[in-house]
């Protein structure tokens, strides 16, 4: 599994770092989501499921490993 | 394509290249529900509910007799929440209840976000963003512990009584948001009333206004003091931005009424609905690691704001139908909160459910900008209150608890006496 996060979409919610504080964190300046582990450890990748969908914005993006980044 | 409504039966039909074909039977909802059904104070309103057995979503006429649309279902609320073809404007709003004839809303005024779409909407939200991190609310927990220590010192030394409303409840995240903000101790309690007056729906047109412009004329003032002498929070970091005093004001008016009634709210009618659960509230107790799914399960059962509205700008398809360019939607969270499809036994308040995703914070971008603290609020101030007060009880019966009307933007409790006298 592969995270990524639009920027230009993060409304700052926290809802990534609530949920999958692992894999998330939040700029401390702007707020806007930080993926801190793109490539999510077995154990957190449930968590890391539902904050994509939970994202209120849409603006987390899970891919097969390897993906090249945009 | 035009659409005629015809009142009774709940058919619809509609004219499609002359030729008039019988639409689906869909429910009618003529006006939303004045209050709640007596005995069922945490249980969203009985017509709204019957609306959702009928389907996820219904016809809404409007007072004036515009029509328009209601959506109960779960899926369907959270999808027209993350659509930008989906309005905010508070221009293009229709009060659900009362007709103002011919008598438009204006747009909202700088800087108040909540009502207004992109790219207006992240001119404001943006510089807020960094300042209610999970991060920087989870670093405010002591000093919430402490505020909540000072207002359970002071209930126990009045007791063995109190109303937990004005003891607890209130006061609790007032001060939390006026701190953040930057509102001195001193007009605190100023303040907080003039800001219920327009948050309770009770209040006559007159004295609303009267409170209103007083809370602005205030929220200047303080715009103003901030920019002399700036301090250590939130409005005095935004000064220095190319943001107008009267989009700051308008900022940190949303912020307050935001902070204000919502946690209280959930504060006091959560305790209510805790000490009605009371195998739910013992499960708390034996486990202090049970809060943060008991405060998830509490917004979601409670979902104390209740109602939203958004605006069609274009024909949208949701859940098989057109919602047409110009009609307005009333989004019910807490009946969309309560949908069997999405979460098993819904009525039930049962603190080891598991999963999240529930809509009381809304969905898309404008979902609650203060949703981290909100949890750490609770998270700290449920258990400290049941701690303290193991014999905490209802010092009236449960019938007798005044409720807040459905007119009012968020639903609670007026008051809720309670005692801890073993």
């Amino acid at each position: 599994m592969r995270v990524t996060v639009d920027a230009g979409r993060c409304v700052g919610s926290g809802m990534c770092v609530f949920t999958a504080g692992e894999v998330f964190d939040q700029d401390e300046d702007d707020g806007r989501a930080i993926v801190l582990r793109p490539e999510p450890p077995a154990g957190t990748r449930d968590a890391v499921r539902r904050a994509a969908d939970l994202c209120p914005a849409g603006a987390i993006a899970l891919s097969a490993p390897g993906t090249p980044v945009p | 394509m035009r659409r005629s409504f015809q009142a009774s039966p709940n058919a619809y039909y509609r004219e499609m290249d002359g030729e008039m074909i019988m639409g689906e039977l869909l429910h009618t909802v003529t006006t939303m529900p004045a209050e709640r059904r007596s005995g069922c104070p945490f249980d969203p309103p009985a017509e709204l509910l019957d609306a959702h057995r009928h389907g996820p979503i219904s016809h809404y006429t409007f007072p004036g007799g515009e029509p328009g649309w209601l959506i109960t279902g779960y899926d369907l609320v959270r999808s027209v929440l993350a659509d930008s073809r989906f309005s905010s404007r508070r221009e293009f709003m229709l009060h659900p209840t009362i007709d103002y004839g011919d008598m438009k809303a204006p747009p909202a005024p700088p800087g108040e976000f909540l009502l207004m779409d992109e790219p207006q909407h992240s001119r404001y939200r943006k510089p807020l963003m960094g300042k209610f991190t999970v991060r920087r609310m989870r670093l405010l927990t002591e000093r919430i512990e402490q505020i909540t220590a000072d207002h359970l010192d002071a209930m126990e030394a009045a007791g063995p009584s109190a109303d937990l409303v004005t003891a607890f409840a209130k006061p609790i995240p007032a001060i939390v948001i006026c701190e953040l903000l930057g509102v001195p101790y001193q007009d605190r309690e100023s303040f907080q009333e003039q800001v219920d007056s327009f948050m309770n729906g009770e209040t006559s047109d007159e004295d609303l206004i009267a409170a209103y412009t007083a809370t602005q004329n205030y929220l200047a003032e303080l715009v103003a003091a901030k920019r002399a002498n700036p301090t250590d929070d939130v409005l005095s970091d935004l000064v220095d931005s190319d943001l107008t005093d009267e989009e700051l004001r308008g900022m940190a008016l949303l912020l307050l009424a935001a902070g204000l009634d919502t946690t209280a709210n959930m504060l006091s009618l959560g305790t209510f609905a805790l000490l009605r659960n009371p195998e739910q509230l013992a499960a708390l107790r034996a486990d202090p690691a049970l809060a943060d799914r008991a405060v998830e399960e509490l917004l979601r059962y409670l979902s104390v704001a209740k109602t939203f509205m958004r605006t069609a700008l274009e024909d949208v398809e949701v859940g098989g139908r057109t919602i047409e360019a110009g009609s307005r939607v009333i989004l019910s969270y807490n009946t969309a909160n309560r949908d069997p499809e999405r979460f098993t036994d819904p009525h039930a308040l049962d603190l080891h459910r598991q999963g999240g995703g529930h809509l009381a914070f809304g969905h898309g971008i404008h979902q609650c900008l203060g949703q981290q603290l909100a949890r750490v609020e609770m998270k700290v101030a449920f258990p400290a209150l049941f701690n303290r007060f193991p014999a905490l009880r209802l010092a009236v019966p449960p019938e007798e608890v005044a409720l807040r009307p459905e007119t009012a933007d968020i639903y609670g409790v007026k008051s809720l006496p309670v005692t801890w006298e073993a």
